[in-house]
């Protein structure tokens, strides 16, 4: 355990970071601060894969699993009978979330660079970054579910931040505040899910069977007492599975609570990589891989609401970023749809026999993970990628772009390849994960895993139609007379081809491995029962899911590449309605709007507010007029007038007296 | 028997003219009505054989207090002298007189209920000698009351000077 | 012999006029002049209880003889007092001094 020791930096050097650069920021350079950000995140970095190297290179146990370490664990608020402990914990899912924090994080500190060059605020953003990457890191190393609340909270105030940080402009406060309060709304079902939790199995901490080594000084667990939450009553430990569900479902942006999403694109382009494409937004994913043992032990009829609720989100999600024509509303929306893929993997990975794992059931929950790493490779790279067109024509409308391939072939090779690891290509690394999703669908139930394929192809559609649009298509001669875009600067560019890399390494391994068998997968880290598990792909469902990316690509290609879109137009004209339903979103945001406003603001909060003014404050105002009106009658007896005061003085004294006579 | 009488002559002079003394509504009237009662009280305390007392009484209260509060009318209620008379309000009396009649009541009541031991009425009639009185003035024995004696003198002497500091009159720079 | 009661109501009497002088009068110095009363009756009170009950000491006397020294040195302190008051206020009525009222 002590080669862990070091693991307490891999928090504390961005929350330094974080509390140097905004004590001390504005009298930096915008150098320094980026420096000083870049560095410590870098060094983060560092730590995180000699974490990782040591702890998946290390021991396993007897029984093939990797060990739950716990280096540091101490008791922050000692209430009664439960605690709130801080500390760190080391399992595959949380060291493998370590890597991708830290390397996607840190690319963007690098990338923010040459993105942010010159902005005013430039030492508050990497800052903000500090912060947010501290808080995420916390919340994966959480050793208890109150932990990983609070650094849920953290995040979500960090992602305000960064949202609103071009806070003069209006729709960056309207978006920022959007994204809190919704999150924030969804984190009160996650509190009551974790109350309830914690009354009823007199715990917080993450203590389900499996074998925990604690290191020195961290004070144990106690173990979740579930089997006192069942005699209690058979529906609580569900119910507080799905309300902390709904908290998840908040953070990552399920449908209906999606909409702060999209909204969350008026923050700077590489925070929307770093956060709303492989960070934050995966922490719902996250906590029920975190929790999974208890939803397979004891909620597993409720999985069917994680399944259906991701399917129609990823539905509805990829109907509407066929319609979007702002570059960043459709990697939003891609976002949501692939987080949706992922909480769908999650959720079909029912156990073959009840309570036991077998190996194809272990297959959604290792799918759900590998998805979740290589998701955030290629979405960051996505983002950034359009963060450089951004930063080239100055707009993100897809309108306004067309033709760019000439202009700056860097960024179009590295958008090209992610485009085919999102569309599901193989020897891309989203072939091997979408594939093993389709799979683990098809195990569940067919229809499912259709529906899955449907939007696998959807998905191709319009990543397709994007890269059409902003690399071939007509371009906007004029705009480029007056200002040719140019290629990138190297820091933008740098992380760009390095996140590339990772991808098409990952996807070529993967892809050899599965067909061949080998080891030294995905798998063998990650998966639910902890063991070795060896991907074996489904050369059928292989098959079907690659040959319908490639016919859906052909179709985007077929409609969009070309100078004008004749197709298009005509689909345009025959559905106007359908396409401007899609391209709002299908009137989401009004429904809210109108939810809250008619029916809980009028019928709900009016009357709590004229109860409040009236009835509360109006007890605490009539005191306070009583004890005026008190004051106010006693003041007269203060007359100055000196015989008066006799005149009591003697009444005093006499009535004294024949009190003390009588008795 | 002479005594009852001069004891009943005497409490007329000293009640009828204090009861004039606080009703009456012209201030030099109440200065003189004061120094009957003072006189009536200097009385006493001959007839209670306390010669010395009622020479102090007399010398000092009838003379010097009373003095001091003419000259004080004099300066000071220029008006009431001129025949301007107080306004009595007449709820004032009323409470005030009630107040002081209850007061009044419990006081005698008690003071009669008492039983007292007469042991006066044993010792003869003579006045205390002046020998006894003097001695025990500056004396510094038990029970003996030199260091009063100094001390009342000191105080008298910081109550003048103090009282021609609070009356003096401020220099106009 | 007069009995000693008689004495002691006619101090209670002296006393409690004194107490409604003080109270009724409005002008000052009559104020003060109805505070020379109670004073008085308190030093008849003291001769009498040392003369008629303990002959034998000396304490009442020279009680009521400080007494009559302290209310003397008192009357000049207060007259002196009445004097500022009026230099000030213009005012020999004790309802001019009411400026510690609220």
């Amino acid at each position: 355990m002590e080669i862990y020791s070091y693991s307490f930096l891999i928090l504390l050097l961005p929350a330094l970071s974080f509390v140097i650069l905004a004590l001390a920021g504005m009298k930096m350079s915008h150098k320094t601060a980026g420096l000083i950000g870049t560095t410590s995140l870098g060094l983060v970095t560092v730590l995180s894969y000699v974490t990782a190297f040591a702890y998946f290179g290390g021991n396993r146990l007897a029984d093939g699993t990797f060990p739950t370490l716990v280096p540091y664990n101490f008791t922050w608020l000692p209430l009664g009978n439960l605690h709130f402990d801080m500390g760190i914990l080391l399992d595959p899912i949380s060291v493998m979330m370590l890597i991708v924090i830290s390397t996607v994080s840190f690319m963007v500190h690098i990338y923010s660079f040459g993105y942010m060059h010159g902005e005013k605020g430039f030492q508050r953003y990497y800052a903000f970054l500090s912060l947010f990457t501290m808080s995420m890191l916390g919340l994966v190393l959480a050793t208890n579910i109150f932990q990983m609340y609070t650094f849920w909270e953290l995040v979500g105030v960090s992602s305000y931040l960064l949202i609103g940080f071009y806070y003069p402009l209006k729709p960056a406060i309207a978006a920022s505040k959007k994204a809190f309060i919704v999150t924030r709304f969804a984190d009160m079902f996650f509190l009551i899910g974790i109350l309830m939790f914690g009354y009823y199995t007199d715990s917080f901490s993450f203590s389900f069977a499996g074998n925990i080594v604690m290191g020195e000084g961290a004070t144990p667990f106690i173990a979740g007492n579930a089997a006192k939450a069942v005699a209690a009553a058979g529906f609580i430990l569900p119910t507080a599975l799905v309300l902390m569900f709904i908290g998840g479902a908040g953070k990552s942006a399920m449908f209906p609570l999606h909409i702060w999403l999209p909204d969350a694109m008026e923050g700077p382009t590489p925070v929307s990589a770093l956060i709303h494409a492989a960070t934050m937004v995966v922490a719902g994913v996250f906590q029920i891989a975190r929790m999974f043992p208890l939803w397979v032990e004891y909620a597993q009829p409720q999985m069917s609401i994680v399944v259906w609720v991701g399917v129609f989100t990823a539905f509805y999600a990829a109907a509407v970023a066929c319609a979007q024509s702002d570059i960043k509303r459709v990697l939003a929306f891609s976002t949501i749809s692939q987080i949706a893929f992922m909480m769908v993997a999650l959720g079909v990975s029912l156990p073959g026999h009840h309570g036991v794992l077998d190996n194809h059931a272990q297959l959604g929950f290792m799918a759900g993970m590998f998805h979740l790493f290589t998701h955030a490779m290629f979405k960051a790279c996505l983002f950034l990628g359009a963060g450089c067109i951004i930063h080239a024509v100055h707009s993100n409308e897809m309108a306004l772009m067309g033709g760019l391939r000439k202009y700056m072939p860097v960024t179009h090779i590295t958008f090209l390849i992610s485009c085919l690891a999102i569309a599901g290509i193989p020897f891309f690394s989203g072939f091997s994960s979408k594939d093993e999703i389709i799979t683990a669908c098809f195990e569940y139930s067919p229809v499912v895993g259709w529906i899955m394929t449907g939007i696998a192809a959807m998905t191709a559609f319009y990543m397709f139609r994007l890269y059409y649009g902003v690399f071939w298509g007509t371009e906007n001669k004029e705009a480029h007379e007056h200002h040719t875009p140019h290629e990138a600067p190297a820091t933008m560019t740098i992380p760009l081809i390095v996140l590339c890399v990772i991808t098409m390494g990952v996807g070529i391994y993967s892809t050899i491995a599965g067909f061949a068998g080998w080891g030294g997968s995905f798998g063998q880290f990650v998966n639910a029962e902890g063991t070795n598990y060896t991907i074996h792909f489904n050369l059928q469902i292989a098959a079907t899911s690659t040959i319908i990316a490639i016919l859906s690509i052909c179709l985007a290609t077929y409609i969009y590449k070309g100078e004008s879109q004749p197709i298009a137009d005509r689909l345009y004209k025959t559905f106007p309605k359908l396409h401007r339903a899609a391209y709002k979103r299908f009137y989401q945001d009004e429904i809210w709007q109108y939810v809250t406003h008619r029916i809980i603001f009028r019928c709900v909060s009016t009357p709590i507010a004229w109860f409040d003014r009236h009835i509360v404050d109006g007890t605490f105002n009539f005191m306070a007029w009583g004890a005026n009106e008190a004051g106010e009658s006693l003041r007269p007896w203060q007359s100055g007038d000196v015989r008066q005061y006799a005149v009591w003085f003697l009444t005093g004294t006499v009535a004294l007296t024949l009190i003390l006579l009588a008795i | 028997m002479a005594n009852s009488i001069m004891f009943c002559i005497l409490a007329v002079v000293i009640l009828g003219s204090a009861v004039m003394c606080v009703t009456t509504t012209r201030i030099m009237r109440a200065a003189t009505f004061m120094l009957f009662v003072l006189f009536g009280v200097a009385g006493l305390y001959f007839l209670l054989d306390y010669t010395y007392l009622g020479a102090a009484q007399i010398s000092v209260y009838a003379g010097g207090v009373t003095m001091i509060y003419v000259f004080a009318i004099q300066l000071v209620s220029k008006r009431t002298l001129q025949g301007l008379t107080e306004r009595m309000k007449g709820s004032r009396i009323l409470w005030g007189g009630l107040l002081a009649l209850i007061g009044c009541v419990t006081v005698i009541l008690v003071l009669w209920k008492n039983q007292y031991v007469m042991a006066g009425m044993m010792t003869p009639d003579v006045e205390v000698p002046m020998k006894d009185i003097g001695q025990a003035l500056v004396g510094a024995g038990k029970y003996e009351y030199v260091l009063a004696f100094e001390f009342i003198s000191l105080f008298l002497l910081a109550c003048i000077i103090g009282g021609l500091m609070v009356a003096r009159k401020e220099d106009n720079k | 012999m007069v009995p000693v009661q008689y004495y002691f109501v006619l101090s209670a009497l002296l006393f409690f006029i004194g107490v409604f002088g003080f109270i009724t009068r409005r002008n000052l110095i009559a104020m003060l002049i109805s505070v020379e009363l109670i004073l008085n009756a308190v030093d008849i009170n003291f001769a009498v209880f040392n003369r008629l009950l303990f002959p034998s000491s000396m304490e009442g006397m020279f009680m009521t003889l400080f007494s009559i020294g302290v209310s003397a040195a008192e009357s000049a302190v207060a007259i002196a007092i009445i004097i500022n008051v009026y230099r000030n206020f213009k005012s020999d009525s004790v309802d001019s001094i009411k400026n510690m009222k609220w």
